[in-house]
């Protein structure tokens, strides 16, 4: 569904992405973790068009949608006007099937989003983003600022739509440990480079990654 | 003699006026963050368009025609300004609104310019009040709530909204945030250019009344922070109002002092309600 070849994203002078070159296949759940600043919103801001390669390719099937860090609702519309948005690019307009995914969402339909707790917030974002009826999400930081209960429950409704739906999922995350457990395949992304990759279990193993992101020790 | 109900007709029209130049300021700088100094040249260029279009064309075809001069001017602005950042932008405007004045005059000449309204006028209280005040309030009012609905029922309304609350969020779902800003600019060029053919038959417009207009404009949107267009219309028609109080009964030399120092008391009371340490 994605495929990422060679690609270099500059801001002015500095280098935020080198010669990155990633895929999701379809069905397909894949991690990008790494720390702040190593270029993994940058990422997903190129995917989405936000963002211009400065070299490399980047070949997108189908529908791709984008849960942005940080719960970038629209705080002064309602749940339901910000559902909406999300499927207005691909002329979609029925709420019904993202309500019957997330039925929170339909309780809160007439809510300003604005007024909303976090978790309610990243929830409509993760709406917005199903309302275009994507092949592909690419989620940005799930779990920043999130009580683990309400992570764990926005974990569910993904693997669920993975599952039954072949949603394939671009998770970018700080927290290696849930990306691991979540997707069957990562990348970790430092300063801008790709600098281990493979499947989930191998890199949790890795003792480099272990240490630098699981809380692990050298032995 | 009690002429207090014809100041009230007089200044709610005058301010409906100042509303729709406000409401226009207001339409672009929620989508775009530009406070766009040449709100007043779209009316002028309105009226001006008007008084040449009512030699050619009747009452209700030549009025329309000029709104719609105004609202391409509008978005010629809008393709200069938004080429750059929103700082720059303000800057862009201000120069573009100085340039308007070369034109106008060079098309226009230098000599105020007005022509005929509704004819007639009404009776109230014991004043004598020109029929046109009525019609200016009349499409005002409808305008201000197609607005509303525009902005709170449309796709396209809401996604200006979008816009304007979390831009990196509507690129985020593929809204196109330069094109809603030049819609935007449109928009404030229909409005400036609503308000020009509005108001010009009842003031006289030259090509530099856009000061006096966007310093009452503006006074009406910054009561809503320049992001509320029902609040602008309050606060034009409180200014008209005001403004026609203190021309009737006291020295009408004051009229934009008033809107001066409404303005700048506003501006001192939203910056004494923001906090003076901002905590993240």
């Amino acid at each position: 569904m994605i495929e990422v070849r060679d690609l270099v994203v500059r801001y002015g002078p500095a280098t935020a992405l080198d010669k990155v070159s990633l895929t999701v296949g379809a069905g397909e759940m894949v991690a990008l973790v790494g720390p702040n600043g190593a270029g993994k919103s940058t990422m997903v801001n190129t995917l989405s068009g936000i963002l211009k390669p400065a070299a490399g390719t980047v070949a997108v099937r189908g529908r791709l949608a984008h849960v942005p860090e940080g719960r970038q609702v629209f705080g002064d519309l309602t749940v339901e006007d910000n559902l909406r948005l999300g499927g207005r690019r691909y002329r979609e307009r029925d709420t019904g099937p993202v309500h019957a995914i997330l039925p929170r969402l339909a309780e809160l339909r007439h809510r300003r989003a604005g007024t909303l707790s976090g978790g309610e917030q990243q929830m409509v974002a993760v709406g917005r983003a199903l309302m275009s009826r994507p092949d592909v999400l690419a989620v940005d930081e799930l779990s920043l600022g999130l009580a683990p209960i309400i992570v764990a429950d926005l974990v569910r409704h993904l693997r669920e739509l993975n599952a039954t739906r072949g949603l394939a999922v671009l998770l970018i995350e700080q927290n290696a440990r849930l990306a691991l457990e979540l997707c069957s395949r990562a990348y970790v992304l430092e300063a801008g480079r790709i600098v281990a990759e493979g499947p989930s279990e191998e890199l949790a193993r890795d003792d480099r990654v272990s240490v630098a992101y699981l809380g692990g020790s050298h032995e | 003699m009690n002429d207090l109900p014809a100041y009230l007709v007089t200044g709610l029209g005058t301010g409906c006026g100042y509303a729709l130049i406000g409401s226009g300021l207001v339409a672009v700088y929620r989508v775009t963050r530009v406070v766009n100094f040449a709100q007043g040249a779209f009316a002028v260029v309105g009226a001006m368009c008007a008084s040449s279009f009512l030699t050619a064309l009747p009452h209700g075809l030549a009025e329309p025609a000029a709104v719609v001069v105004a609202a391409i001017v509008g978005l010629l602005v809008g393709i200069v300004a938004l080429a750059t950042n929103p700082q720059s932008a303000l800057i862009v405007t201000l120069g573009l609104s100085v340039f308007a004045y070369a034109v106008e005059v060079l098309v226009w000449g230098d000599q105020p310019r007005s022509f005929a309204g509704l004819p007639g006028a009404v009776t109230i209280g014991d004043a004598r009040v020109q029929t046109h005040y009525l019609l200016i309030i009349a499409v005002t009012l409808p305008v201000f709530a197609a607005l509303a609905l525009f902005f709170t029922r449309t796709d396209t309304g809401k996604a200006l909204t979008a816009c304007a609350s979390n831009p990196y969020a509507a690129r985020v779902i593929g809204i196109d945030v330069r094109r809603m800003g030049l819609l935007a600019f449109m928009i404030g060029g229909a409005l400036g250019g609503l308000a020009g053919v509005l108001v010009t038959p009842v003031q006289q417009i030259t090509f530099d009344t856009d000061v006096a207009l966007i310093v009452n404009g503006f006074a009406a949107a910054i009561l809503g922070g320049l992001t509320r267009p029902a609040v602008t219309l309050v606060g034009g028609l409180l200014l008209g109002v005001t403004q026609a109080l203190v021309a009737g009964y006291g020295n009408a030399a004051h009229q934009t002092d008033i809107a001066l120092g409404l303005m700048i008391a506003v501006m001192i009371w939203r910056a004494a309600r923001r906090p003076a340490v901002e905590t993240v």
